[in-house]
């Protein structure tokens, strides 16, 4: 058996009470592809940033080429030629794609221009990645963004790629086109490391498998011995089933009809450019979109959040275009928008449970003080229903996990029992378990006859989930199709915008 | 014609005059906010600069020293803005403001023996209007920028050469990526802190020599509370140029020649009518400050994405946050 070229030695990382790495054992060699696979909080991340110098180990060793090595700095990762591609982008947004590749490097004291776009334009070509050195990286799609991060690993020489669940962004092309690239690499004799909780992606790319749970390492295991089943019992430790229920959509009558909604940004750009579709009772209205496509305009111009610049939004049967965020919650609209931050836009993390809960029900009191009895009830009934993982209602909301606020603001939201839900990402963050309760909870929405806007980023949720997908691109529809019979492929491609190429394929 | 010509010549050759120290604090404010320290303390450095400065030039009768020494101090105070802000994170406000005030009483404190003491004859004589051969013959331009202190041609160098180091030099890269996206810098192997505490000491030597300039130069003489608020304007400036330093001169000598408006307006005997009146000099002493105001708003209507502030302007950078 060949030396292993990094050796991670029981490994342990601790952030406040939380245990994020406990005596993790882990090898990279040169020439493979390494898929680390965990849910989300079992600490593939923190072990990752451990490897890169970003966090420091409490204990245990890291060790190159057999060699012990500390990582004071990041600086000290990229000296030992280990690079990483973080989840959320390190970019800085002014710059040009290659300010942004080469700063930091000593490129002498005057900064070479010219020369510079030269090498990472060569250095592009070799593995196949097409890039714009001069492009400014707001001006970026997610794609562009993560190229400039591989290059930038690339251009420092790494022998070691790490890249943080990459594909979580991209559309299927995208994924296949990134997975040729790594494959590339891996020939030229690196070592890539590839984090993420999709399987399907741990069997097409990775050689090998090593499994974290709970911040521990469950074991490492060769792709070709495996199978997806197996990968899931021992990431979740128990027996999981995979497969999504979708009860029967009961054709139910348009609920919500939205007609040529144009939004438009203080620049003069449109956001949302010319939207129309409906969404009926008791069905699931999947939408798919590139991050920044609309969706959130979209969530918050039906929540009335959004100014709106034209178009209608006929909510039984009446335009609710123009009215206060109150008075659309008061006709039975209900969002639980969950942004990257997870609390933002539905809770407020310095407040406890009950005080959410009471946040959308407290003018309901006739009195001019709060009314907390009634407030504790609905939270006491909200944690026992959705199972919520708490020391009690009084819990500050930001101290709790993140499946565990999500399942306070879909309870909030579900508690008044709306006749239109508006959710995006409500899964974001979970782990299996926690998120196939989430979806539970809003089939039984729907068989209740509430109709459902679901922003997804899993495609194979959507698929599995929704009645009817749209898809939307830089703002506009790119169609509405049924997912009982599209494809992955076909949304990806609606998702760029190609919308030829599917016709094409049909 | 040649009264007119003549007569604006000697007011921009004042409003280069009075904007010279504006300038000196704006770049200094300038490669603070640059790496995403936004120091209200650039009044403060300004007087300790400039107490110090006078000190200096008094005892040792070189302004070279003096001036040096102005910068030096100064940069001690932001050295310790520094250590608050990156070190052990605290609020970049208050500590600015705290500055300020503890700058204003040292100046006081120190100053208080040197009301009525003048600069040896050595020290106001080198830094007295220098005229430089040929270009001083220029129309207009001559008298305006080449008929004056060296001191004046210094700050016009160190503009030019602090726009160099930010725009065109990798470490002005590394600088700017530190104020934009710390996080990203540190990922790129930067020393975020090392480049913090360097470009913050850096831009308090320029507002001390900026202070220095007041009572060396253009006063010349002790006074409390010689700066009178410009460290505060020079604040907005920063803002109004955008964080490049090119456009700080021109910024630097319209404030400059407004505040000097203040003083020749204060003396015109206007006619209304046949009814003579003069304009109050408070109300004209107002003028510089509520151009700022102006100023500020119109700057913040501009939005294109190279003029925002640095991204990271503001808020301390910790490594393991999550």
């Amino acid at each position: 058996m060949k030396e292993s070229y990094i050796e991670l030695c029981d490994i342990t990382k601790v952030f406040g009470p939380v245990i994020a790495n406990n005596n993790v054992n882990l090898s990279i060699n040169k020439g493979e592809i390494l898929a680390i696979l965990g849910e989300n909080g079992s600490g593939k991340s923190t072990l990752m940033n451990m490897l890169s110098g970003i966090y420091r180990p409490d204990s245990g060793s890291i060790r190159i080429n057999g060699k012990p090595t500390l990582f004071r700095s990041p600086k000290d990762a990229i000296s030992a030629k280990i690079g990483m591609v973080h989840q959320h982008f390190k970019l800085v947004e002014v710059f040009s794609a290659k300010e942004n590749i080469t700063n930091g490097l000593k490129n002498g004291f005057i900064y070479k221009n010219k020369q510079l776009s030269k090498e990472i334009l060569a250095l592009a070509n070799r593995y196949g990645l097409s890039i714009d050195p001069e492009k400014k990286v707001y001006d970026m799609s997610v794609s562009e963004k993560q190229t400039v991060e591989i290059l930038k690993v690339l251009y420092r020489g790494a022998d070691v790629l790490i890249l943080d669940e990459p594909t979580a962004v991209l559309t299927p092309q995208e994924i296949k086109k990134l997975f040729m690239i790594l494959q590339n690499m891996k020939k030229d004799g690196r070592a890539i490391v590839i984090i993420t909780h999709k399987l399907n992606e741990v069997m097409e790319i990775s050689d090998r498998v090593t499994i974290l749970r709970k911040g521990e390492s469950v074991g490492s295991i060769e792709t070709c011995n495996t199978n997806p089943k197996e990968l899931t019992d021992a990431m979740v430790g128990a027996s999981v089933n995979l497969s999504i229920n979708r009860p029967e959509n009961i054709k139910g009558l348009p609920l919500m009809e939205i007609e040529n909604l144009t939004i438009t940004s203080p620049e003069k750009v449109n956001l949302l450019d010319n939207v129309s579709f409906t969404v009926k009772k008791g069905e699931i209205l999947g939408v798919a979109a590139v991050a920044g496509s609309g969706q959130k305009e979209l969530c918050e111009a039906i929540a009335g959040l959004q100014k709106v610049a034209s178009g209608n939004i006929i909510f039984n049967s009446e335009d609710i275009v123009g009215l206060s965020p109150r008075a659309i919650i008061n006709k039975g609209i209900s969002m639980s928008f969950i942004p990257e931050d997870r609390l933002g836009m539905g809770l407020i993390g310095s407040m406890n449970i009950i005080d959410n809960v009471i946040l959308k029900t407290y003018r309901a009191g006739k009195s001019p003080f709060i009314d907390r009895k009634e407030g504790k009830k609905n939270a006491l009934q909200i944690v026992k229903k959705f199972d919520i993982n708490t020391p009690s209602v009084y819990h500050q909301v930001s101290k709790l996990s993140g499946g565990n606020i999500q399942k306070v603001l879909l309870g909030r939201e579900i508690s008044l029992d709306p006749e239109l839900i508006i959710t995006a990402y409500p899964t974001r963050g979970l782990d299996i378990g926690a998120s196939h309760k989430i979806y539970d909870v809003i089939n039984d929405q729907k068989e209740k006859g509430v109709g459902i806007l679901f922003v997804g980023e899993d495609l194979d949720v959507l698929l599995e989930l929704s009645d009817r997908i749209m898809v939307l691109n830089s703002g506009r529809v790119m169609g509405i199709v049924d997912a009982h019979k599209t494809t992955k492929e076909e949304l990806g491609l609606l998702m760029m915008g190609m919308k030829q190429e599917v016709a094409q394929n049909v | 014609m040649n009264d007119f010509i003549n007569a604006l010549a000697l007011f921009l050759q004042s409003a280069v005059t009075m904007g010279t120290p504006l300038l000196l604090a704006t770049i200094g404010g300038i490669l603070a906010e640059k790496v995403g320290h936004l120091n209200l303390g650039v009044e403060g450095m300004m007087l300790m600069g400039a107490v110090i400065g006078y000190v200096t030039g008094i005892n040792t009768g070189n302004p070279f020293i003096a001036i040096i020494a102005a910068g030096l101090v100064a940069a001690l105070g932001a050295l310790i803005y520094a250590f608050i802000t990156v070190s052990l994170k605290g609020n970049q406000i208050v500590t600015g403001l705290a500055l300020t005030i503890f700058g204003t009483g040292f100046a006081n404190f120190i100053g208080s023996s040197l009301v009525g003491v003048t600069l040896p004859a050595s020290v106001k004589g080198a830094l007295s209007d220098f005229e430089m051969p040929i270009l001083k013959d220029i129309p207009i331009l001559g008298k305006m920028i080449f008929s004056q202190s060296i001191y004046v041609y210094v700050s016009l160098l160190l503009a030019l050469l602090v726009w160099f180091y930010i725009k065109k030099t990798s470490f002005g890269l590394n600088m700017r990526s530190v104020g934009e996206n710390p996080a990203a810098a540190d990922a790129s192997g930067i020393n975020v802190t090392l480049y913090k505490y360097i470009n913050i000491c850096l831009g308090g030597f320029m507002c001390g020599i900026g202070g220095a300039y007041l009572s060396l130069v253009s006063v010349p003489s002790w006074q409390d509370n010689i700066t009178a608020g410009i460290g505060w304007i020079a604040v907005a400036l920063v803002i109004f140029a955008t964080w490049n330093p090119i456009r700080a001169i021109f910024g630097a000598y319209l404030f400059g020649a407004i505040q000097c408006l203040d003083y020749k307006l204060q003396n015109v005997k206007f006619n209304f009518f046949g009814n003579p009146f003069t304009i109050n000099a408070q109300l004209l002493s107002i003028l510089p400050y509520f151009m700022t105001i102006i100023v500020l708003i119109f700057i913040n209507i501009r939005k294109k994405k190279e003029n925002q502030p640095p991204a990271g302007l503001g808020s301390a950078y910790f490594r393991e946050e999550r």
